[in-house]
């Protein structure tokens, strides 16, 4: 009995440690949503609401009217799609050739492209300004997407998973006499879908996510800029906090969605290669 | 337990091996390897050749040659070091905490009981915050104006204009929204431990304490170094929070003004792209020793354990 | 190779017990020692698990002697493993309670029931050596050290290992690590020691010799010990008594030979043997067992016009009499020939004959006549008619 009692203890001091946890984690990501149905008086007072009691949904029309959020979540929802597209395809593309096809120079190409993944972009910002002017890209859509069309990554990703393809499928292709091409499309693509989705999420993270490059290009054409570029214009001032949350609501919105929906996909790309 | 290696393609791999074929998977690598070669290649060697310019007083003139001084001159530059020295205090406080933080909640939620699948989730929900909405609502958290801080008696003035509370709070946000990856990471270390291995230790009579000290720790610490550096990665490329929260015109900025911030400065303010391809060439640098780090311990990795 | 070779070389691991491990808490014979004996007693009671719909266990009774050595058999998914998972507090149970000597422990932790477990997969620590290893349960004892340094030097030396305490796990080999993972167990002097198929990842020739040492070991030491395992040739060398469980239920315990001569019920006796016994529809009339028209046996069971018959492999003679079956398979052993038939009474039977016999072909009809024992089972329940 007495053993019962130290279990339920232990199970109960084990909810209240992964509470806090979740408290402490969760709270700025609740306050986004609570915080943008609240009137800014709610926010201000201390103590503050921490549930909007009157929910007030006007915070979304002004974020939408006034800061104008439909056409950045727009431009943001075809950039995103663009980038991750283009990354699918592009990986596809190398990863095969690399896992299945002898071709010359095959292993140095190899290298450079995984080499890529040490060289951050943070470091090659500067000269691809220059770069996308010199292309007459400044301020475009073009100059937002075409770098990022590739990824090192994403090639590395989708080789580990053509080649944990059965041997056998590729061999019993061959004798089929199935062209590389056809065996890609028809046998090697459908098997690597987990891994192929698994990539396509974490691009379109990291694509909708991104901040430096598009405040950079994107300069002065207000048509391309993406959501994080509309938060920066409303976020940070207090007098109309609740406004700003609610642009984050929006812009956080997709991902949470995509969080919950294919949390193993995204796991999945987040820890490839830390474990094993 | 596999070995763990990047096998290099070699000849014999590759099975489609006609002449055809051969062109087809030269072809097939094309649209990767022309991006990599124009975004990531050429940039990366513009930069060498960009450090060589000092930017001239007026944007219409062209810009003087001045040889790899340039370069040279930030390591005696008070500017440099001030912002290498923040960069460290920056990564110093995101890493530590988001690792910290990740794995007290990896170790926690990963047990048998009801409701752990929210848990998880609400832990792992950070990874989707982008660095806006997390500046937008610490903003609104930490300041003085929204009812949060003083409601649990911290009655600070303004912290972004605070010299010494403008770093820290910055890196609280960094290390919140580094908290989720952390926390993903660890936690599939945690679940590639063999279940078998944490139950002979209870059989064997280990309290949660020893169990954490003597078993999950040291199995997992590959893992957790590996957290570690994606950290410090992710420190050295954090930029939006401190563009949103702190920003040029605030006076704080000296104090947060790490190397990326540097680098935008000398983009966005100061129309200066010698000095930025200075600076980058520093940070790959720093990235660079950090990623060799990652590959010894990586490949230390490869004969541990069974 | 070198393993087996040290095996050898460290003794008759048996020898090696007799003289070495004079301090047995169970091999004394003063009367403290005695006392304890009567509290190492396991025993399940009413014991119902599932893990969602799933029912894995079912009103499972089962009581262990002391220092007997019980062996769990089934195939897997039985239930056998989640019993001794139960035992050692891995897994909670639904409803029942388990006890160890007089006490209940249905829920106390794993580190508070005084039991040691030998995992399948050994589940040894990499990241310390073989002494840590073994010292492991003792410091979580909070042993004092002198006696920590002394009991593993015993421990290791049991099973032959004393030269390489300073080894990771990693350098050793199978049956290296198996033999840590006894060191381990043994290390503890537990009341009981659980044993999860733990020679099923040794090759053939290891498994054999392990076998004999695990026995001998436990014999020499007392301990009550559970095992689990598949494998009916380990169940039928090593136990002192069997546990045949199937679908989540107990289906007869007793004595290997018991098991074999008595099968309780028509699962029993299809498992235990190789082949299993062969299972003939057949019917009772006057004392006479008929299959298909034909007198095999008598019994003094009352009539019944539906009953399965028991029969051995080696019980069954190919001749003129019996009744027919059409012959599907002829495997020549080397020493023995099985020939496997079929007939509207069964789908397969089983007859063992030796080689020096003639043999028939493939597709011929024989006759079947009973030789031996016949066991009858009642046809809808399976369970054994006793007469």
């Amino acid at each position: 009995m007495a053993s019962k009692q130290r279990r339920l203890a232990g199970r109960t001091g084990s909810y209240a440690l992964l509470t806090l946890l979740a408290f402490i984690v969760g709270f700025p990501l609740y306050i986004i949503f609570a915080g943008s149905l609240m009137s800014l008086k709610e926010i201000t007072s201390v103590p503050p609401s921490l549930f909007p009691m009157h929910p007030i949904w006007s915070t979304f029309r002004d974020a939408f009217v006034g800061g104008n959020l439909g056409q950045y979540l727009a431009v943001s929802f075809f950039q995103s799609g663009i980038i991750v597209v283009g990354q699918v395809l592009t990986s596809i593309l190398a990863a095969f050739a690399f896992a299945y096809i002898q071709f010359p120079w095959k292993r140095t190409i190899f290298v450079a492209m995984l080499a890529t993944s040490m060289i951050p972009f943070e470091v090659t910002v500067t000269a691809n300004l220059q770069t996308v002017a010199a292309l007459g890209w400044s301020e475009t859509m073009q100059g937002l997407v075409v770098p990022f069309l590739a990824t090192g990554f994403g090639i590395f990703l989708l080789r580990q998973a053509f080649l944990q393809i059965p041997k056998e499928m590729h061999e019993a292709a061959v004798i089929d006499g199935y062209s590389s091409w056809k065996f890609m499309w028809r046998v090697a693509v459908p098997l690597a879908r987990p891994s192929i989705a698994a990539l396509a999420v974490f691009s379109f993270l990291g694509a909708w996510n991104q901040y430096l490059w598009p405040l950079l290009e994107t300069g002065s054409n207000k048509n391309i800029q993406t959501i994080q570029m509309g938060i920066r214009g409303v976020g940070g001032q207090v007098s109309t906090a609740n406004v700003s949350l609610a642009a984050a609501a929006i812009a956080v919105a997709p991902l949470l969605i995509l969080l919950v929906f294919f949390q193993k996909h995204l796991v999945r790309s987040l820890t490839a290669g830390a474990v094993k | 337990m596999a070995k763990r290696t990047t096998s290099l393609p070699t000849a014999g791999v590759g099975v489609f091996r006609t002449k055809r074929d051969r062109r087809i998977g030269l072809a097939l690598t094309l649209p990767s390897l022309a991006l990599f070669l124009l975004f990531t290649y050429y940039p990366f060697f513009k930069n060498f050749q960009l450090a060589l310019y000092r930017a001239a007083p007026f944007p219409t003139l062209p810009n003087k040659f001045v040889g790899p001084s340039q370069f040279f001159s930030i390591f005696s530059d008070a500017q440099f070091w001030d912002s290498v020295r923040s960069t460290v205090i920056f990564v110093g406080l995101v890493v530590p905490i988001g690792v910290f933080l990740g794995l007290l909640m990896a170790v926690a939620a990963h047990q048998r009981l009801k409701g752990i699948r929210v848990y998880r989730t609400i832990f792992s929900s950070t990874v989707v915050s982008s660095a806006a909405v997390a500046a937008v609502v610490f903003s609104t958290l930490l300041s003085p104006v929204s009812g949060y801080l003083p409601s649990i008696g911290i009655h600070a003035p303004d912290i972004t204009s605070s010299a010494t509370w403008a770093m820290p709070m910055v890196a609280i946000v960094s290390a919140w929204q580094f908290v989720g990856l952390a926390f993903i990471i660890l936690t599939a270390g945690l679940q590639s431990l063999p279940d078998d291995l944490l139950e002979a230790s209870r059989v064997d009579g280990a309290s949660s304490w020893t169990r954490f000290w003597r078993i999950i720790l040291p199995l997992l610490s590959p893992t957790v170094f590996f957290t570690l550096i994606v950290g410090v990665i992710y420190g050295l490329q954090s930029f939006g929070q401190i563009d949103i929260m702190i920003g040029t015109q605030n006076s704080t900025f000296t104090h947060t003004n790490v190397l990326i911030y540097a680098i935008y400065r000398f983009i966005h303010v100061s129309a200066d792209p010698g000095m930025a391809a200075s600076y980058s060439i520093a940070l790959f640098f720093i990235t660079l020793v950090v990623t060799l780090i990652q590959f010894r311990i990586l490949e230390k990795r490869v004969h541990y354990g069974q | 190779m070198s393993d087996l070779l040290l095996f050898r070389n460290n003794a008759d691991f048996t020898k090696t017990l007799n003289f070495k491990m004079p301090a047995s808490r169970y091999g004394d014979t003063d009367g403290s020692g005695l006392e304890r004996c009567f509290m190492s007693k396991v025993e399940f009671r009413n014991v119902n698990k599932s893990f969602g719909d799933n029912q894995v266990l079912t009103n499972f009774e089962l009581s262990v002697d002391d220092g007997e050595f019980l062996v769990l058999l089934g195939p897997s998914g039985c239930g056998k493993t989640t019993a001794l998972r139960i035992l050692a507090g891995l897994e909670d149970v639904s409803s029942g309670s388990v006890h160890i000597g007089d006490r209940e422990v249905t829920s106390e932790e794993p580190k508070d029931r005084d039991i040691a477990m030998v995992f399948q997969s050994y589940a040894l620590y990499p990241h310390m050596t073989v002494r840590k290893n073994v010292e492991f349960p003792l410091r979580n004892a909070g042993v004092s050290k002198d006696e920590i340094k002394s009991r593993v030097d015993q421990a290791l030396q049991t099973v032959g290992l004393s030269d390489l305490g300073d080894r990771k796990p990693g350098q050793l080999s199978g049956g290296q690590r198996q033999r840590v993972a006894l060191a381990r167990a043994i290390v503890r002097r537990p009341k009981v020691f659980l044993m999860d198929e733990p020679l099923s990842n040794l090759d053939a020739t290891l498994r054999q010799q392990t076998r004999a040492d695990i026995a001998a070991l436990q014999r020499t030491l007392g301990t009550t010990t559970l095992y689990v395992t598949h494998d009916q040739v380990e169940a039928m060398t090593m136990g002192t008594r069997i546990a045949v469980m199937y679908q989540g239920k107990l289906q007869q315990v007793g004595a290997p030979t018991d098991l074999y001569h008595r099968p309780a019920n028509a699962f029993v006796a299809s498992f235990l043997g190789n082949p299993g016994m062969n299972l003939i529809r057949g019917s009772v009339q006057g004392g006479a067992v008929r299959v298909a028209g034909s007198v095999v046996s008598t019994t003094n069971l009352a009539d019944r016009s539906d009953v399965t018959i028991g029969v051995r492999a080696e019980d069954l003679r190919i001749g003129d009499a019996g009744f027919a079956c059409e012959v599907v398979i002829v495997e020549d052993l080397g020493s023995e020939v099985h020939v496997v038939c079929q007939s509207a009474e069964s789908d397969r039977i089983v007859i063992r004959q030796l080689s020096a016999t003639t043999r028939p072909t493939v597709g011929q009809t024989v006759h079947l006549a009973i030789d031996g024992a016949t066991h009858l089972f009642d046809a809808m329940t399976g369970e054994r008619c006793e007469g």
